[in-house]
């Protein structure tokens, strides 16, 4: 039994102008392991694949037309919302893009981290390393104790003081680390990053990039990495998944993909990106518009 | 923190010798003889000249206002010339029963704006959004004198469920003074029968009076909310599993709270103002009230005196607001 397992996952989402389909068929497997890149376009549908194994697009607007996300063998699109959220945290993680935005200004990163653990730990006491008739001081302080363990993991120095600190008292580089351990306290079994690098400089890329792989590596788990950074997929996923207007193009282990595409499109992304020979004015598009979606 | 509020406080007192000048010119160089109204149709030219001069009403002007100045800061708050009695022990007396109405008032409103706007913004264009939009148009758009007169119509003149107007009948005892609010002080006095009571005079005033507020603090929640449920960090929250009640009440609550904040903060200075129509209508022996008679009456001393603790309340209020947005927002330096 696959990790993840998408099957012909078909979205629609409703407007003023009307319902059009957004995702046409996606299928993805994923095991423990490995780490899927996910790319492509702005408006392909990377990010809505994505919300939806979390089961975080609202419907209404959205609707599931077909298909299935089996997590562990249970289909996520049939599960009860209550049934969902000890999903979400516990078994699957996630990380968005800017860092700035993605931590709660007013509390303390503490706060934000121990309601998640002790949120996981409701869902599952092993999590905080407490049995299931632990007393409410118990939970507490154990959920303390594990989100200063997740601040340490992730490479925050002084992690026992730095708790008590303000999201605007860390670079945006630290407060990605304090969301990777935000998401990792619940020790989830797959985790999705929504661009996670996105809005870091590249040496602050390379090192997020760094510790995810090592959590996979430490804690066997599954990644969906959602990027249109093509040298990050050739950096750390194992494999890679293009996909175009809601359809996923090509899929398959990252070597295959980026030494032989197969399909025109992916040749024409894999060409399209820049090098250091690139000379000034030499930058390459794709032809084409991304998505037309009313007609 | 200690440093800045000290710093507000010293600024607080030239806001205050600032206010005084104006009240003071502005009050004298109005028309009209409050030594003659006071004394009567039937007093003789010199009754009238003795009690000017009782006053201190035939000295220079910059002296007469010396005067009161130097008589501020010892306490002496001038005489009124209509009750004869200092001004400072009238507001003392008057105090607490203003104090009593507007708190009830801004409690009614903070308690159930607050989570309506929070509630409205979750569910809005629901039935709640629109039922409590329209009472909010409702509220705002009505005077509060004109209100006031409605509930009076409604609760006591029909319904017969509250008292029409007064806040103690006379033929029963009060609680015993301790914070001079007769609810807080009969709860203190474990008095069951007189907080009925006092609450029951209490309830149609301070709806009168909470009306508007709790319908601008309710819109700008449930605005403020909308805004912040469409953060990134909500949506991380709700990705990582927190239930949408923590979510709410927790994350986005102490987001939300800083505009409405300010309102709040200018809600009691508006409030305070406001006692002067509300108190009249419902006959709450207030500063409202006090303040009516004075000006009808062209008593200054009283007029300024009251205009100054109203001043002196919102000058606080507004520390006290900004002190708060340092709790609500870290990011605030106090400098």
């Amino acid at each position: 039994m696959a990790l993840l397992d998408i099957t012909d996952l078909q979205l629609s989402m409703k407007s003023y102008e009307g319902e059009t389909q957004i995702l046409h068929g996606i299928n993805l497997k994923i095991e423990r392991g490995e780490i899927w890149g996910m790319v492509g376009e702005t408006g392909s549908g990377k990010s809505l694949t994505g919300l939806s194994v979390s089961r975080l697009i609202s419907t209404p607007p959205g609707r599931y037309l077909a298909g299935s996300i089996q997590f562990q063998g249970k289909d996520l699109l049939k599960t009860s919302d209550r049934e969902m959220r000890a999903l979400r945290g516990r078994h699957i993680g996630m990380i968005f893009q800017d860092p700035t935005t993605n931590l709660n200004p007013v509390f303390r990163i503490g706060t934000q981290l121990v309601d998640v653990a002790l949120h996981a730990g409701r869902t599952d006491p092993s999590v905080l390393g407490l049995s299931a008739g632990a007393s409410r001081r118990d939970f507490k302080a154990a959920a303390r104790k594990t989100a200063i363990e997740a601040l340490e993991s992730v490479g925050i120095p002084d992690a026992a003081s730095r708790i008590d600190d303000y999201p605007h008292q860390f670079s945006g580089g630290m407060r990605q680390r304090v969301l990777i351990a935000m998401a990792m306290i619940g020790k989830p079994d797959l985790l999705i990053a929504d661009e996670p690098t996105t809005a870091l400089d590249v040496s602050v890329q390379a090192q997020i990039l760094r510790l995810i792989h090592e959590l996979v590596a430490e804690r066997n788990i599954g990644v969906l990495l959602i990027t249109h950074n093509l040298g990050v997929v050739a950096q750390i996923c194992s494999h890679v998944a293009v996909m175009y207007r809601g359809r996923i193009l090509e899929a398959g282990p990252v070597l295959d993909v980026l030494k032989r595409p197969s399909h025109a499109y992916t040749q024409a992304l894999l060409e399209s990106v820049p090098t250091v020979h690139t000379r000034r004015g030499e930058l390459r598009g794709l032809s084409g518009l991304s998505p037309e979606m009313f007609v | 923190m200690v440093s800045f509020i000290l710093r507000r406080l010293l600024l607080m007192i030239a806001t205050l010798i600032g206010l005084t000048l104006l009240l003071f010119v502005v009050a004298r160089i109005l028309p009209g003889d409050p030594v003659g109204l006071a004394a009567g149709p039937n007093a003789t030219a010199a009754t009238i000249a003795q009690l000017r001069e009782q006053f201190g009403f035939d000295q220079p002007l910059p002296m007469q206002y010396w005067t009161y100045l130097t008589g501020l800061l010892q306490g002496d708050w001038g005489t009124s010339v209509f009750t004869r009695r200092p001004v400072f022990s009238d507001i003392l007396a008057y105090l607490p029963a203003t104090l009593e109405l507007v708190f009830a008032a801004l409690f009614l409103a903070i308690v159930i704006g607050i989570p309506l706007g929070l509630l409205t913004a979750v569910y809005r264009n629901g039935v709640l959004d629109y039922a409590t939009r329209t009472l909010a148009l409702g509220g705002i758009a009505m005077p509060r004198f004109f209100l006031g007169l409605l509930l009076q119509l409604a609760f006591a003149a029909w319904l017969g469920w509250l008292p029409l107007a007064g806040r103690f009948p006379f033929i029963e005892i009060p609680p015993e003074t301790v914070t001079g609010f007769y609810t807080v002080d009969a709860l203190i006095a474990g008095d069951m029968y007189a907080f009925r009571i006092a609450a029951a005079h209490l309830a149609l005033p301070a709806i009168a009076m909470a009306l508007s507020p709790l319908a601008t603090i309710m819109r700008m929640m449930r605005a403020s909310t909308i805004e912040i449920l469409q953060q990134d960090y909500v949506m991380t929250e709700r990705a990582l599993g927190l239930s949408n009640r923590l979510i709410l009440f927790k994350y986005v609550l102490k987001n939300a709270m800083t505009s409405t904040l300010t309102v709040i903060g200018l809600y009691v200075s508006w409030l305070l103002g406001g006692t002067v129509l509300v108190e009249t209508v419902f006959d709450w022996p207030g500063l409202g009230l006090y303040a009516t008679q004075a000006i009808l009456t062209q008593d200054f001393m009283p007029v300024i005196g009251v205009t100054l603790v109203i001043a002196i309340i919102y000058l606080l209020t507004m520390l006290v607001v900004d002190v708060l947005y340092g709790v609500f927002n870290p990011k605030v330096r106090y400098a």
